[in-house]
């Protein structure tokens, strides 16, 4: 909302040292957002006067169009003067705003009499924009009124200030100069007479023309209706300066004198108005909902909507004419010939505007204020104020109003009278609750239970807290003090929360970079992990209005967008890099359906759910589990002085991932997998218990090559809660044996299809309890194995708890070792 | 030399003498203080404390001598002995010495190469300043508390006071799964973790919430549409506003320093009543650069205060709907977004930076903010 100063200033006597800047801050100190103090005209210096434009010669000898005027600037400002001018929307007679040489426009354009089109050019006529009025370039301003020779600055505002409000959605009231006026009042602690409270004085109406007649046929979606009549309204009556300068100050554009009534009223008093043509309605107008069968209508954004049965609809004998609240129809404008005007004042139930608003995608001047709850009773008021106006400066017959109304009540909210200063933390009187409230406008009884109802602009407040709020906000925010509660006793972080953070630092230890990737992905990705059809991670959930057509799926692995990231920095010149990421993936269960249900449990607010209501409403949601995932690409050790570098491996990815779970106190057991974003035979199951929580290796050729990754490059990703509940609850310590260790050596032949980790495994448990490890340093295959066969060597490491071992417990516990590899896997002992 | 002595005719032997004995040790200091190495030291002590060095020999000569003659010719060689294995030992030590010295400056290097083999890996800098955040109030008591980011919009806005077709609703661009009527979103603020607490704790509650976001906002240099807020709640009995304000100094000044101050603006949240904008005293300037062209500040654009967050009394309508007595119980709540707190804190000037996933970015903060 903007509002010009002077404006206020109309209704608000404010004492002259207080600038927009003094006004703003005590705004602000009050609750509302002044965004800027703009002033008008923004930096506009030097001769800037009307003029009238006395002659025109067309010049056609050039690319586009150009005019050779006579304006008479005045005597005092040397009188007429030739300027050219490239805009076409004037004729002879018209005032215009002209720039006299010496003029600064905005943005430092210096005005200056110069040869151009072959002509000497003795100042300029300017559009709004070049005035900084506004973004109209559409043409230069034709002004409606004004004397050659005045100062057009003044005439316009120029140099006025003017503050920019942002109203929040509860403050509907402070989308007029009326709402802005009663804070500024109460926040220089002036009186304040409220312009939405007097009714206009009208003449009597016509005794030989009816009003219009209405109705509203839905109270559920309009309470109150009103029509007044004009006849024999001047169509071409100008709208006087003073009003077309306060539209534009306000971001609006003047259009014609009925329109620009209507718009100027509403910002002066927040009342929406809407003027129909009347030579162009058909019986009755009545307000209502659109019902069956949808009918169509075209608004006078030109646009033909087919509407909803719930639309809230203004309808004539012809149909339906309006979009009640949101915008007019086409067929009952007002046009440059119309001098029957019916003018609609109403107030419209918020929900099934903001309903009708948002169906249509519709954000109008009159939806914003609708939807945020209109003054009760101020459509009379407003119309009246607007009737005022059009017949001083339209001229016409005032024909009388209709009116319907639904029975008003306001709601009366009880409150202890020191709940402001319970809830605020400091002590506030009683007399200063209840001055406050007056100041906002409620009615006010009661001593120590207060009886309060709140003023008709104000719907917004409904209960004991929106009035501690309005209390507390004009005693002042700033003088409440600063006091700690005291908080029980915590138990930090939870276990998982722990374990996540251990996993994140143990990523970067490892050399992996975090990184934070978008969780959308789109079908293509799904296709280039090469996941088969019948994928769990297909059952992506899906959103309705995903930012990218390309990515309308929720992630079901971070894959995607790791890959993404990691070409992006491979595409900035880091080649060599491992990215990481830590996020939640979203799973569909079998029973949940991509496109949600259509009608989820909506339990009521009014007390804590049921715990069925709570399990329904947790039942619409995808599982949500944390997994962790890495990408490497490039080299795992940089190339420096000391050598070639080493490039990631499959075996780097699987390491990591060994790596994080062994630091959370999880033996990851590895096996050989298929998974299909992974090179077939280069990719390992990750394994705890019974269960594959992940994948790490090398990936698919073709999946690089779909994410234009470097050749070889690797990945791992891997359920990181399924991890954290495979880890110790407590930890428990390891048997550290001080015994002297024993060494030994042994080299088994066995088939290579044989996994290295299932041998290992077997010897470890043939070698029995003495046998602290068993660790593979060799692998060998060729002429000295048979076809077929690979020789594996490992160091196996004995020791006990109490005893120096013997030369025999050694030998057995190695041969057990052997015997059980033999036995599992056929392996032969080399050289044994 | 001489002729083996017959003990029983003992002779004077002119090796014994005193003159020849001192020559000889003479010579061996010599050569002894001449060695210029380990090696010509071996050499040396051959010659000089071998078996066959002059003094060893005159000291076999000895048994030779009268017996009125032997203990002073043994303490002489003796005593010549000892000098000349003195002079040997403290050599050397000298000689060993110089050698070790000479081998370490020889196996010097450059200790300036560059040693990077191990790349270093990093945290992203949101996550690092969460927990940063979130350890205060740790500190304080509070638990962390969680919660989907695909949420029922139950929990999103019917519970938190913001019915359906209420304008609140197109406050926060909302992304719908599924379909615009299946009860899910992503989120749209990390406020309904408050009701999830609400309804799975035990009173009294203080819980903070990290946690992202999601609004359908395209990427430019300051939105993005995924992002990251922090949310702090406690319910008691008791609570006030000024509880509210004492909580934002504490966090302010464990985040920007001491002293720096707070500001609360009256605004509007369907889910607090009273409601308020939070500002932050810029912790750079602390105000100075506010009307002072000579001095303007980037860290706040010269305004003296930074737009941080929201904060409010929990509505009592909120409270209800987790099923919480209002007459006994009230609440405080903030929010704040993360990613802002970041760019103001460190001076990051591009949203961008935090979701491209750069490498160079995350890397740069390392493990810590």
């Amino acid at each position: 909302m903007r509002v010009p100063m002077e404006w206020l200033r109309e209704m608000v006597d404010l004492p002259a040292e207080a600038d927009g800047r003094a006004v703003a801050e005590r705004l602000i100190a009050a609750g509302l957002e002044v965004e800027s103090v703009e002033t008008s005209g923004g930096d506009v210096s030097g001769p800037l006067v009307v003029g009238r434009v006395e002659a025109i010669e067309e010049l056609t000898e050039f690319k586009k169009p150009i005019r050779w005027c006579q304006v008479d600037v005045g005597a005092q400002h040397g009188g007429v003067r030739g300027i050219v001018c490239g805009a076409r929307n004037f004729a002879v007679g018209d005032h215009v705003v002209v720039a006299l040489p010496g003029a600064v426009l905005p943005g430092d354009f210096r005005i200056t009499a110069r040869e151009t089109y072959g002509h000497v050019s003795d100042g300029m006529i300017c559009s709004q924009r070049e005035l900084g009025l506004g973004e109209d370039h559409d043409g230069i301003m034709v002004l409606g009124s004004g004397s050659v020779g005045d100062d057009a600055g003044a005439m316009l505002g120029l140099g006025e200030e003017i503050l920019d409000i942002a109203v929040t959605p509860d403050r509907g009231y402070a989308l007029s100069v009326r709402g802005i006026a009663r804070e500024v009042a109460t926040a220089f602690g002036l009186p304040f007479d409220d312009p939405g409270q007097r009714l206009a004085d009208l003449p009597a109406p016509a005794v030989d023309v009816a009003p219009w007649p209405c109705g509203v046929d839905d109270p559920g979606m309009c309470e109150l209706f009103t029509l007044r009549r004009i006849i024999g309204f001047d169509p071409k009556a100008p709208t006087p300066a003073w009003m077309s300068r306060r539209l534009v100050a306000c971001g609006m554009r003047p259009v014609s004198l009925a329109v620009d009534v209507t718009n100027y009223v509403m910002l002066e008093l927040g009342q929406p108005l809407h003027a129909f043509d009347g030579a162009k309605l058909r019986g009755p107008v009545r307000a209502g909902r659109a019902g069956e069968p949808a009918p169509s209508l075209e608004t006078l954004d030109h646009v033909v909507r087919v509407l909803d049965a719930d639309d809230v609809v203004i309808r004539d004998d012809s149909g339906v004419i309006g979009l009640a609240g949101t915008m007019g129809g086409l067929h009952t404008e007002i046009d440059d010939d119309s001098t029957d005007l019916v003018l609609e004042a109403a107030r419209f139930v918020p929900e099934p505007v903001a309903r009708t608003a948002r169906r249509h995608r519709l954000s109008s001047e009159a939806s914003r204020r609708f939807e945020r709850g209109v003054d009760r009773v101020l459509a009379p008021y407003a119309s009246a104020r607007a009737a005022q106006l059009l017949l001083e400066h339209g001229g016409g017959t005032y024909a009388g109003m209709t009116a319907w109304e639904a029975p008003y009540s306001p709601t009366v909210i009880a409150m202890d009278a020191d709940l402001p200063e319970r809830t605020a933390g400091m002590p506030i009187d009683r007399t200063v609750t209840v001055g406050h409230l007056e100041q906002v406008g409620c009615d006010v009884s009661g001593e120590a239970r207060l009886e309060v109802t709140p003023p008709p602009w104000r719907p917004d407040l409904t209960d004991p807290a929106d009035l501690v709020e309005e209390v507390v906000r004009l005693v002042g925010y700033d003088r409440i003090p600063a006091r700690l509660p005291q908080a029980p006793a915590g138990y930090g972080l939870t276990r998982e929360q722990r374990l996540r953070r251990r996993a994140g630092l143990a990523l970067a230890a490892a050399g992996v970079v975090d990184v934070l990737t978008y969780p959308f992905m789109g079908e293509d990705d799904l296709d280039a992990l090469l996941l088969p059809s019948d994928d769990a991670r297909r059952r992506a959930p899906r959103l309705a209005n995903p930012l990218s057509e390309e990515q309308p799926l929720l992630r079901t692995s971070l894959l995607p967008g790791l890959l993404a990231a990691a070409r992006r920095n491979v595409s900035r010149g880091m080649e060599d890099v491992a990215l990481g990421e830590i996020g939640r993936v979203f799973l569909l269960d079998d029973g949940q359906d991509a496109g949600g249900v259509s009608d989820p449990p909506r339990p009521g607010v009014e007390g804590r759910p049921s715990a069925p209501e709570l399990a329904a409403i947790e039942a619409l949601l995808p599982a949500q589990p944390h997994h962790l995932a890495v990408v490497l690409v490039g080299a795992r050790e940089p190339r420096g002085w000391w050598g070639a570098g080493r490039e990631a491996t499959w075996a780097d990815a699987i390491d990591i991932a060994s790596g994080v779970a062994s630091l959370l106190g999880v033996d990851l057991v590895v096996r050989a997998a298929t998974d299909g974003p992974f090179h077939p035979g280069r990719t390992a199951a990750l394994v705890t218990g019974d269960r594959v929580i992940g994948f790490a290796g090398e990936l698919h050729p073709r999946v690089i090559a779909a994410y234009s990754l470097p050749l070889r490059a690797c990945a791992l990703e891997l359920d990181l809660d399924a991890l954290m509940a495979a880890a110790h609850d407590v930890a428990p310590a390891p048997d550290v044996r001080t015994q002297p260790v024993a060494k030994e050596d042994i080299a088994l032949v066995v088939a290579d299809t044989v996994p290295a980790a299932d041998v290992a495994e077997a010897v470890r448990a043939g070698a029995g309890e003495l046998c602290e490890d068993v660790r593979l340093f060799d692998v060998y295959a060729g002429p000295q194995v048979p076809e077929g066969h690979r020789s594996l060597a490992f160091a196996l490491r004995f020791r006990a708890s109490d005893r120096t071992l013997s030369a025999e417990e050694i030998a057995a516990a190695r041969e057990g070792g052997v015997a059980e590899a033999a036995r599992r896997h056929g392996a032969v002992l080399r050289g044994g | 030399m001489s002729a083996p002595n017959n003990p029983y005719d003992p002779v004077a032997v002119s090796t014994l003498e005193p003159e020849a004995i001192d020559a000889m040790v003479a010579a061996a200091l010599t050569a002894i203080q001449g060695a210029a190495d380990l090696d010509s030291l071996k050499a040396v002590r051959l010659a000089h404390a071998g078996d066959r060095s002059p003094l060893s020999l005159a000291n076999r000569e000895i048994g030779a001598l009268p017996p009125a003659a032997k203990a002073e010719a043994g303490k002489r060689v003796g005593s010549a002995r000892h000098a000349v294995r003195e002079a040997l030992e403290s050599r050397l030590v000298e000689l060993e010495a110089e050698r070790d010295a000479r081998v370490l400056v020889e196996e010097s290097v450059d200790v300036t190469l560059p040693t990077g083999r191990a790349v270093h890996g990093a945290r992203h800098p949101l996550t690092t300043l969460m927990e940063r955040m979130a350890e205060v109030f740790i500190a304080m008591g509070y638990e962390v508390a969680e919660g989907p980011e695909a949420e029922a919009e139950w929990f999103n806005f019917d519970a938190l006071n913001v019915p359906p077709d209420h304008p609140a609703r197109t406050m926060q661009d909302t992304f719908f799964v599924g379909s615009d009527r299946s009860g899910v979103v992503l989120r749209t603020q990390t406020s309904p973790i408050q009701l999830r607490a609400m309804l799975e704790r035990e009173l009294p509650i203080y819980v903070v919430a990290p946690g992202r976001v999601f609004r359908t906002d395209e990427l430019d240099a300051t939105h993005t549409p995924v992002f990251h807020q922090i949310e702090g709640l406690a319910v008691d009995e008791g609570i006030t506003m000024a509880h509210l304000k004492g909580t934002l100094e504490h966090l302010a000044a464990s985040m920007f320093g001491e002293g720096v101050r707070i500001r609360l603006r009256p605004s509007y949240f369907p889910f607090t009543e009273p409601s308020a904008e939070l500002d932050l005293e810029c912790f750079v300037c602390r105000g100075a650069s506010v009307g002072n062209p000579e001095a303007p500040c980037r860290t706040c654009s010269s305004e003296g205060w930074i737009e941080w967050g929201g904060c409010g009394m929990v509505n009592p309508r909120v409270l209800r709907a987790a099923g919480i007595d209002t007459d006994r119980y009230s609440g405080f709540a903030f929010g704040m977004g993360v990613e802002r707190t970041l760019m103001f804190r460190h001076g990051v000037t591009d949203m961008r930076d935090m979701v491209e996933g750069d490498a160079r970015f995350s890397r740069a903060f390392g493990v810590e903010v």
